[in-house]
């Protein structure tokens, strides 16, 4: 079974737990300026986000690479980045539309979310379970049953 | 490690910045921030010196676990000599700016002198300058934090910055950072600004490593985490209602100071509670609280944002208000709520946005305009000082206009922002004024809740709940329940809070951790990560250290045991009412054992023999 990460903004309090556990996993530092996931505070609306990769299944990356260095992984579906191939030329930053590729001065490479090889840390990490990793078949399985939830019992809709 | 084992120093006078290895025999003594930072300032300073002028010294300390994945693990404090009090200052703050202090590579910043002219000192990890900050002065924080962040084009910088009150003389203005968080207390904003220094602007990207023992480390951390996720207060009801929890708890002990301390309970206590908070109110069916917010690390997650209902007369035209912000916590409420005898919540969340905007302390602005609505009750204050405005108890629109005036420093703002000391002194009523040494009391009545007493008379900053925090005992009975209306064993009770707390302020770490750990859940995770050996016992004792060394500082500042005192209204008017009616504080039952317990003089001096034991200098 592969799982995916799966993100509730509203229970996110913006602690960064998660960007520290990210940070310390890859670079061994607590360094949310390193972290491959990235807590949003939008500060009128009282609003945190966590945004990270989501693994697309074709994934821009992956096809923008000229060397070839992003694989998915099969059995995590993880698109990885391997450093040895990687040239640091930042075509794949260009190509994901969603920005969660990016480029690491220190390494000269590009860093993205690999899922941890399938024991992502931030989700570990998180306090809340606004990060889960669950099945990547029913990431949805939460919303439809809070929606279930508020489904009405008296089947009357006047 | 973890300390960067780097300092920042920063001479304004001279304009210069330098770089300094951290004092490591010293950080072995008294750890880091609050105990580190007052080491510090005691060698540098002469504790007889104005705070004012430019011979006293700010210091921005961070801890070692500060940037940690500890929980909680991201505060730093700002020490100084206080304009309020006179006496050592030592404001401790969340939000991200430590942290980020301490991923750019720095332990500590020691501002000294004077600038010339207003400058902001930007820190991009090892390189660090001093701005011209002329286009900042007069503005407000929020205001400076926006302009900063535009002028940095870096949406991650973190921002420290003073407002119009610090620069216009309230004695206790605040350092804000990360537009809504406090380093509060004791008029350490009022030195920043009396230094011209506008804003510390903080970008660190090195991280915090060194880790002694990894694997310890995280599975510690991880454990820990656990038992602040499992206990009920810290799990549940922090995140839920905040420090808040606490309006109608206090109000039901009789414990609830109301009316500048006039009365032990407060009517309209639930109306301004963490629950009332909750209540979708009836213009756009949104509560007061949108969502509840961590500082950086925390696990616990205690803190409110919040919004103002928009037909409310506070803001109806003023849109800039009507975004969320930082909301109310227990001490903020209740001195700007029950000690005025406001029970607007709406009010009193936008009086609490002025505050962080403007950069003043809620507490002890709630209490001097309590103790200016008694003074104007009694006719010693009329409307001839306050442009016609009425000060009577209760009234949201002499509350909301005392908070726009000290914003501004303007009128009757100015008087207000001499703290309750002075403007009762002024006003011909000392006896009115809710003080100890000079600092503005807290939200917890030590009629009833007799060791609060004890904490106030003796605590180093003035009056103040974060030097030893007994409510937990005497009221929620962690770790042990005590009974709040007896006086023995409270000595000890407080001696032993003020030292353990004084080595969490240290460390780096939140005190509300201690809802659920003590020293034991502490010990591991700080040994794991740092150099040396930290045992339960090492890290009391440095906390015991750090207690005298700050005493040590107030009494060479001119402070004597006279000053370990409280208002003639708390020892000699006893309580009208709830559980602790009848009854009055008894300190002087505690004082003398609380004395002898510390092995201090019966006139409360440290004695050399408590100097050789802990190793203080002399």
């Amino acid at each position: 079974m592969q799982r995916s990460l799966y993100i509730d903004p509203d229970k996110c309090t913006g602690c960064l737990q998660c960007e520290m556990a990210c940070s310390y996993e890859n670079e061994g530092v607590f360094n949310p300026s390193k972290s491959r996931i990235k807590v949003f505070t939008f500060h009128d609306e009282g609003r945190f986000v966590p945004y990270t990769c989501t693994q697309c299944d074709e994934a821009w990356c992956l096809h923008a690479c000229p060397v070839e260095a992003i694989t998915m992984n099969k059995s995590t579906g993880a698109m990885e980045v391997s450093d040895s191939v990687c040239v640091g030329c930042k075509v794949c930053t260009i190509a994901c539309p969603f920005g969660t590729v990016n480029y690491n001065q220190d390494s000269g490479k590009v860093v993205k979310c690999d899922l941890c090889g399938g024991d992502p840390k931030c989700a570990s990490a998180c306090p809340t379970s606004a990060i889960t990793y669950v099945d990547a078949d029913a990431t949805g399985l939460d919303k439809m049953r809070a929606w279930a939830a508020r489904t009405d019992n008296a089947g009357t809709a006047n | 490690m973890t300390w960067a084992r780097k300092i920042l120093r920063i001479n304004l006078t001279a304009g210069t910045v330098k770089e300094e290895a951290l004092n490591m025999e010293w950080a072995a003594n008294y750890i880091g921030q609050r105990g580190l930072g007052t080491r510090y300032l005691v060698e540098e300073t002469d504790p007889a010196c104005d705070p004012l002028g430019p011979d006293n010294k700010l210091i921005f300390a961070t801890g070692p676990l500060t940037g940690t994945t500890v929980s909680t693990g991201g505060r730093y404090s700002v020490i100084t000599k206080s304009p309020l009090t006179g006496a050592i200052a030592c404001s401790n703050s969340g939000g991200f700016i430590g942290a980020e202090l301490k991923s750019a590579g720095w332990d500590m910043i020691i501002f000294e002198g004077k600038s010339p002219s207003p400058v902001y000192l930007h820190v991009q990890n090892e390189v660090a300058k001093l701005v011209s900050a002329e286009d900042l002065w007069g503005k407000s924080v929020w205001e400076t934090d926006k302009l900063l962040h535009e002028k940095h084009q870096d949406p991650q910088v973190r921002i420290a910055a003073v407002g119009r009150s610090a620069e216009e003389g309230c004695l206790y203005a605040a350092v804000i950072n990360d537009l809504h968080r406090a380093a509060g207390r004791s008029g350490v904003g009022t030195v920043m600004a009396s230094k011209n220094l506008k804003a510390v602007v903080v970008r660190g990207t090195r991280g915090v490593g060194n880790i002694k023992d990894p694997v310890r480390f995280m599975n510690s951390v991880a454990e820990q985490k656990q038992v602040l996720a499992e206990n009920a207060v810290t799990g549940q009801v922090l995140p839920a209602l905040g420090t808040q929890v606490l309006m109608n708890v206090i109000n039901e002990v009789g414990a609830l100071p109301t009316n500048n301390m006039q009365e032990v309970q407060f009517e309209g206590a639930n109306n301004i509670s963490g629950e009332a908070m909750l209540e979708p109110r009836e213009s756009d069916g949104k509560p007061n609280l949108t969502t509840n917010a961590a500082c950086f690390g925390c696990t616990i997650a205690c803190g409110r944002i919040s919004t103002i209902d928009r037909t409310h007369f506070s803001v109806e035209n003023k849109p800039e208000y009507w975004g969320n912000s930082g909301g109310l916590e227990y001490e903020a409420a209740w001195a700007m709520g029950a000690d005025t005898g406001v029970d607007d919540l709406d009010a009193i969340t936008y009086t609490n946005f002025i505050c962080n905007e403007d950069g003043f302390d809620p507490i002890s602005f709630g209490s001097t305009v309590a103790a200016a609505m008694e003074l104007y009750q009694i006719g010693a204050i009329t409307t001839d000082q306050t442009d016609g405005v009425e000060l009577n108890f209760g009234s949201a629109e002499a509350l909301t206009w005392c908070a726009d005036q000290v914003a501004m420093g303007v009128g009757f703002g100015r008087d207000l922002g001499l703290g309750s000391k002075r403007l009762c002194e002024k006003y011909g009523h000392p006896e009115l004024s809710m003080t100890v040494k000079g600092q503005e009391f807290p939200a917890y009545d030590p009629r009833g809740i007799q060791g609060m007493g004890l904490t106030y008379a003796t605590s180093n900053r003035g009056a103040c709940h974060l030097r030893g925090y007994t409510v937990a005992s005497e009221i929620l009975g962690i770790p042990e329940k005590t009974d709040p209306l007896e006086t023995e064993g409270k000595a000890d009770l407080v001696k032993a809070f003020q030292d353990a707390t004084a080595a969490v302020d240290s460390m780096g770490l939140c005190v509300f951790t201690t809802f659920a750990w003590t020293l034991d859940n502490m010990a591991p995770q700080i040994d794991a990560a740092c150099e040396g050996d930290w045992t339960v016992e090492r890290l009391a004792e440095a906390g015991e250290r750090i207690w005298n060394l700050e005493r040590d500082y107030n009494i060479k500042a001119g402070l004597t045991g006279a000053d370990d005192s409280l208002p003639g209204r708390l020892l000699k008017d006893a309580a009208k009412a709830g559980p602790a009616e009848g009854r009055v504080c008894d300190l002087d039952k505690m004082l003398p054992e609380y004395y002898e317990l510390r092995g201090w003089t019966p006139s409360g001096e440290v004695t050399d023999e408590v100097r050789q034991r802990l190793s203080l200098p002399a």
